[in-house]
């Protein structure tokens, strides 16, 4: 099953968009990517085509719209006045397909440097040309104009400008700010990212559905497995396959337990920065357990790649459950004894409450998804919203916070992993027995012991990795609900092996968009706070 | 007291070289700065915590200032754009020091060869320990750190080291 799509007039793409937005109610702007068609078996009306992803306020249905865009230099209506995610998304687009947006207060690089000649996406644009970069920039051009919005000026003021990151041990490697202080207060501020792009887009387009797994690990590699299966889903869902129950469920458990792991490392790295280090210690260290218990079943412990398109590449092995079990134990006393000295702690709660406070309708505006959006009080869910995976059937429940501060963001990623874990548990009582694969061999992988035994087998085996798996023509896009939020796959098939094009919908690429807004009027201090809330994961907001 | 009855010193007095002294000091002191970037550096975070626990091996006192630091441990992909940081930081740090490189990305780019990634951190600054992984365990970091502990005796205190080396970035 293939997503419909509506084409609309280039001229008219900023009322339509706005139209869908007040009168229809589509009031979250997903994504906005481009095709670019020069390798088209059959040529669209034009090179280059804009999709624009929107999605309904009740949040059942999804808008896409596509836009042919007859002249990439003259380009299209910024809708960045609409949607405050547009002003990234549309940056992003310009940097990787060169595609213009008129009215866009700052269009310029985002990904990649500013040295870089070119735009790496478009077809003709060779995978491997890489180019050297000798400076950073000092992004003065983007501090100006908001000091000038603001009123404010520089030696008047007496204002200073300090830049954080992208080394600094609070920005986690790869997130840069600038900000202007006035004291210890924020008074301006604006990010850089793309310090680790990493070209996941371009890779896909040379790669078959299969090998794009191990890429997708390293796109949230705190929950390595939870991207593995919402690539796979996608897929499915391209080439209308639903995988047996039994690996319906071993998904699910999977997927709970990256959740649990992905809070884990958010909240222990969130304490560490405020100097909890103690609860540095009890959170991780039931996340080394359950490493422990993935590395028995994948082989790996950080980047599993144990999804394949259609199943997955072994079944669970004997004796998991008593293992899984011990480590929800490790778990569960991690999360109490991290609790016990935080909750009542004032420092903890002086430090985080009502700060950077998100709205309901900011958060939306922003792009929020997930956690950080359930922080706000809106209670979206996907798993609650279009249940898949047999969702609906779980006795589970929705956490939702009520003002969206730094507070409500940690509090709800604590309380989050209780309910994955209670999902966990329901699901090892109701794992059926069976198969996990789909039956069919143009899909999955014959037995090692039948390729080797049979002529049929070993044909089937030499064209699944030669060829790959192949998927109907069309496009298609899939969310899922991952740890940070809605992981998205807007993938374009051309019917071979190899996707003409796959571009993420990463959740931590419009919470990093939010970022220097809201850490406006805070400290310092507050500000790093507020970025390891978000549980900014680089690699797949970078991509 | 006879000083020509010399081996009355033998108890109070060890004869060695100031090498081996200096040396013997860094050995269980080195501190990291740790460039981390990506998924391998979320594996350093548990080599860091206590179940491999660092400081076993007197590596434990991270620092986040490179003037502070002695051993650069470049743990995730380097683009590009994050090349030009890498290097003014390892030129921050002070002699001696030394690079790890953790894994597939920083050592040879990986299997992202492609248009934003730098094909291996040694075009930028000199690497001594290569880790190969993808991400690796972390008792392959602990290895390279014992491996550099192991280098770093052989080698004479006061000098400079890798000033042959010039990488990409080097005058331009
Ligand atoms: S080597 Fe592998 S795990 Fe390490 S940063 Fe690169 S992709 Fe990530």
């Amino acid at each position: 099953m293939m997503s419909n799509f509506i084409m609309i007039d280039a001229l008219e793409i900023f009322q339509t968009i706005k139209d869908a937005k007040e009168k229809d109610g589509f009031t979250f702007l997903l994504d906005i990517t481009c095709i670019d068609n020069l390798h088209k078996k059959y040529p669209a009306s034009t090179r280059f085509e804009l999709v624009y992803i929107l999605r309904h306020s009740e949040f059942k249905e999804t808008k896409i719209f596509k836009v042919a865009v007859v002249d990439e230099e003259v380009g299209v209506e910024s809708i960045s006045s609409l949607f405050d995610s547009a002003d990234w998304a549309e940056r992003e687009v310009y940097d990787q397909y060169g595609i213009n947006f008129e009215n866009h207060k700052m269009l310029k690089r985002l990904l990649n440097h500013m040295e870089f000649e070119g735009h790496p996406l478009r077809k003709d644009y060779e995978i491997t040309k890489g180019q050297y970069c000798t400076t950073s920039q000092d992004m003065m051009d983007e501090m100006k104009p908001l000091l000038k919005d603001r009123e404010l000026d520089m030696q008047k003021d007496d204002l200073m400008i300090v830049n954080l990151g992208p080394s600094h041990p609070a920005s986690h490697g790869t997130i840069r700010t600038l900000a202007a202080l006035d004291g210890e207060k924020i008074v301006a501020a604006a990010s850089e990212v793309g310090y680790l792009h990493r070209g996941f887009e371009k890779s896909c387009e040379n790669h078959n559905y299969n090998q794009i797994i191990p890429y997708t690990d390293r796109l949230n590699y705190c929950s390595a497995l939870m991207n593995n299966i919402a690539f796979a889903k996608t897929v499915e869902e391209m080439m209308d396959i639903t995988l047996p129950d039994r690996g319906i469920f071993i998904r699910v458990i999977l997927a709970e337990l990256s959740r649990v792991i992905d809070h884990l490392v958010c909240l222990a790295a969130g304490l560490l920065d405020m100097g909890g280090q103690t609860n540095y210690w009890y959170l991780f260290n039931p996340r080394n357990d359950a490493y422990d218990f993935l590395s028995k079943l994948t082989g790996a412990r950080l980047t599993n790649s144990y999804m394949r398109i259609g199943g997955m590449t072994h079944d669970l092995y004997d004796g998991w459950q008593s293992d899984l079990e011990d480590v929800l134990t490790k778990i569960d006393f991690g999360i109490t004894e991290s609790l016990k000295m935080i909750t009542h702690n004032r420092i903890y709660n002086d430090r985080i409450q009502d700060i950077s406070p998100v709205s309901s309708k900011q958060a939306i505006s922003y792009g929020f998804t997930g956690p950080n959006l359930r922080a706000s009080g809106v209670a979206y869910d996907l798993r609650f919203a279009k249940p898949h995976y047999y969702y609906d059937t779980f006795d589970f429940d929705m956490v939702v916070g009520s003002v969206g501060d730094t507070y409500d963001r940690m509090m709800v990623r604590f309380e989050e992993m209780n309910e994955s874990m209670k999902i966990i548990k329901q699901a090892v009582k109701r794992m059926p027995s069976g198969d996990i694969n789909v039956n069919d061999r143009r899909i999955t992988m014959p037995k090692k012991s039948c390729v080797y035994g049979g002529i049929e087998d070993m044909m089937n085996q030499f064209m699944l990795v030669t060829d790959g798996v192949k998927v109907p023509e069309g496009e298609h896009y899939g969310a899922f609900e991952a740890a940070n939020g809605e992981l998205g796959f807007y993938i374009v098939s051309d019917g071979s092996g190899t996707p003409y094009k796959v571009k993420v919908r990463p959740p931590s690429f419009y919470h990093m968009s939010a970022y220097p807004k809201i850490i406006e009027n805070y400290q310092v201090a507050d500000a790093i706070m507020t970025l390891g809330s978000l549980n900014i994961i680089a690699g797949e907001m970078d991509r | 007291m006879d000083l020509s009855n010399t081996h009355m010193l033998d108890d109070a007095v060890v004869t060695t070289k100031i090498d081996a002294v200096v040396n013997w000091g860094r050995e269980a002191s080195l501190w990291p700065f740790v460039f981390g970037t990506a998924c391998c550096a979320i594996e350093f975070m548990a080599t860091a915590a206590s179940r491999y626990d660092i400081s076993r091996f007197g590596a434990e006192v991270l620092r986040f200032s490179p003037r502070h630091a002695d051993l650069l441990v470049v743990a995730g992909t380097v683009s590009y754009k994050q090349a030009p940081i890498l290097k003014q930081i390892y030129d921050q740090m002070p002699e001696p020091k030394w690079v790890i490189a953790v894994g597939a990305c920083a050592s040879t780019g990986g299997f992202y060869d492609n248009y934003t990634t730098l094909q291996g951190i040694d075009e930028i600054v000199p690497v001594d320990v290569y880790v190969a992984g993808c991400p690796p365990r972390p008792e392959a970091i602990l290895d390279a750190v014992l491996d550099i502990q192991r280098q770093l005796k052989r080698e004479e205190s006061f000098e400079v080291r890798n000033t042959e080396f010039k990488g990409k970035l080097d005058d331009v």
